[in-house]
């Protein structure tokens, strides 16, 4: 039924440096459209996995298979065309000198005649609410414009999956609201596959599916609702719960019983105002 | 920082500024060249002309200029002195060992002077009046026939247009790390001249460092995005000839063959 996109088979990674792995014999799949949070402590091997997605890296065992290309170094070119990234620092992939050359840059490494260039410019640009400022430059920009950009830049390629290598970290709850929101809408419009790397878990309650890592090894993987009932032991792993299960739990110490973890304020409140009546 | 001209842009929409970087550029360097062609009262009656009547075109205040020529002025001051002290010829009116005042030195003296000042003026003209993404445009256009000598253009005129964009990051940064380290109790500006280039180590490291991480960040970035060094592009940026820039080619022109008109003897050659 659901069509895999990605397939990572057994993989490992070892920085040279470094006497552990950072990925540890790691296998799954991601599926098209699917909106797949992955979180982990800082050390997890979250960013290492990203990087191989996009043959940053490369291996040392296993394999990568991305619509369908096995991710060699002779393919590398082809998957990126597949797979749009976007880093944590909004001001360190900025390369253009103004908005619409940072946008076009991607374009212009793959080719595309300046016609179609300026039109696919123009359309991301768009999307992703920031046409009024095309001639502006990086530094008079707020952090979340600045992540819009690169994510306007990276839907102009039109990739299969973007990438947010914790895209939202640097970014005021404002910012970071606004850049959701603008992914969340293009996911929705084109039916595009998210990963998010994260480590705000407000935003990876909202997912499809949670993938937990810890120390390089796939921990656990589930849907939001069965990954956060494991509170105390994703406390353990040096993780957090969001606000709504931490309020659900503490308000069950207290006698009021809530059947189920609730995942978003909205719907905690909602039981909170209608449980009374049930009672 | 903020009082240097020198490598700035004025927003406008005179006439100079919407010439294209390459005839600014071309212009400005013929008219570095052409300026030794003066030797006489009225060819640098002629450049000074020209040279007002471009900053006027270029319409931005004459203040704005001057300040441009400040930072220069004893640099020009000094090498006019110079000149006057130690050129002999025409009458002498002061004669001490080898330092002499002669007519001829004093003329050398100020014809120096206008061609430093006309030279900072018109190169300023070109940067106040020029994006700095325009001008590496233009300096990349401009340098493209050196491809056929296996010259990385395009790579140099990348890294160029990188440089420009972090300049302010860079500031910013730079500001930050200084407030840090003053946080810290380091003393600015003060104490001895080793002590004062002991204080700019704790600076200096940290912003190296931290470029090196932006250098890696930018590098995977580029390359996630398809950057691919000596592959073929395509080029989003545009520049475009007008009438105007051909007009501003033949205006030089114009100005040559009048200062060959005015020379003492005449002649383009000595």
């Amino acid at each position: 039924m659901k069509k895999p996109l990605v397939q990572i088979e057994n993989i490992s990674y070892q920085y040279e440096d470094q006497a552990s792995f950072a990925l540890d014999d790691v296998t799954m799949t991601i599926y098209e459209g699917e909106w797949l949070a992955i979180v982990g402590h800082n050390g997890s091997g979250k960013s290492t996995l990203a990087k191989l997605l996009n043959g940053l890296q490369f291996p040392k065992e296993g394999h990568i298979t991305v619509c369908g290309i096995p991710l060699t170094e002779e393919s590398v070119w082809d998957v990126r065309k597949l797979v749009g990234m976007v880093f944590q620092n909004p001001d360190n992939q900025f390369v253009g000198a103004t908005v619409q050359d940072d946008v076009a840059f991607a374009l212009e490494n793959n080719g595309v005649p300046r016609d179609d260039m300026v039109q696919r410019v123009k359309t991301s640009l768009e999307k992703v609410k920031m046409e009024s400022f095309l001639n502006q430059e990086p530094h008079n920009l707020s952090g979340g414009q600045k992540q819009r950009v690169a994510i306007a830049g990276v839907i102009a390629l039109r990739p299969a999956l973007i990438i947010l290598d914790e895209a939202t970290s640097m970014l005021d709850p404002r910012g970071r609201e606004e850049v959701l929101h603008t992914v969340r809408e293009l996911k929705s419009n084109h039916n595009m596959t998210v990963i998010s790397i994260t480590h705000d878990l407000e935003e990876a309650a909202k997912a499809d599916r949670i993938i937990v890592m810890n120390k390089g090894k796939l921990y656990r993987e589930g849907t939001p609702e069965e990954i956060f009932q494991m509170d105390e032991e994703l406390i353990a792993l040096g993780l957090d719960i969001p606000f709504p299960v931490k309020m659900s739990k503490l308000l069950k110490e207290k006698g009021i019983w809530i059947d189920k973890p609730y995942l978003s304020e909205k719907e905690l409140v909602e039981e909170l105002w209608t449980s009374h009546f049930n009672r | 920082m903020n009082k240097l001209i020198l490598g700035r842009y004025f927003p406008g929409d005179s006439w100079i500024h919407q010439l294209d970087p390459r005839s600014k550029l071309l212009a400005c360097i013929y008219f570095i060249f052409v300026l030794f062609l003066a030797n006489n009262w009225q060819t640098y009656a002629l450049l000074w002309i020209f040279t007002l009547l471009v900053m006027y075109l270029s319409g931005v205040s004459f203040k704005t200029y001057l300040r441009g020529v400040r930072p220069l002025i004893w640099l020009i001051l000094f090498t006019v002195f110079l000149q006057v002290l130690f050129t002999s010829g025409g009458t002498i009116y002061v004669d001490w060992g080898p330092i002499t005042i002669s007519e001829f030195g004093l003329t050398n003296g100020v014809y120096i002077f206008c061609r430093f000042v006309m030279i900072v003026f018109v190169s300023t003209v070109v940067t106040l009046t020029t994006k700095p993404i325009d001008l590496t445009d233009g300096i990349n256009s401009l340098l493209r026939p050196l491809r056929a000598l296996k010259v990385p253009v395009d790579e140099f005129a990348l890294m160029l247009s990188i440089s420009l964009r972090f300049i302010p990051n860079l500031l910013d940064e730079t500001q930050k790390v200084m407030d840090a380290q003053a946080a810290r109790g380091t003393d600015f500006g003060e104490g001895s001249l080793v002590k004062q280039m002991k204080t700019l180590v704790p600076i200096f490291l940290p912003l190296f460092v931290s470029s090196l991480n932006r250098a890696e960040e930018l590098a995977n970035a580029m390359e996630v995005r398809g950057y691919q060094s000596g592959e073929k592009r395509s080029t989003f940026r545009r520049l475009t000839w007008q009438k105007r820039d051909t007009l501003c080619l033949i205006f030089m022109l114009a100005l040559t063959a009048g200062l060959a008109f005015l020379r003492a003897d005449g002649s383009i050659l000595h």
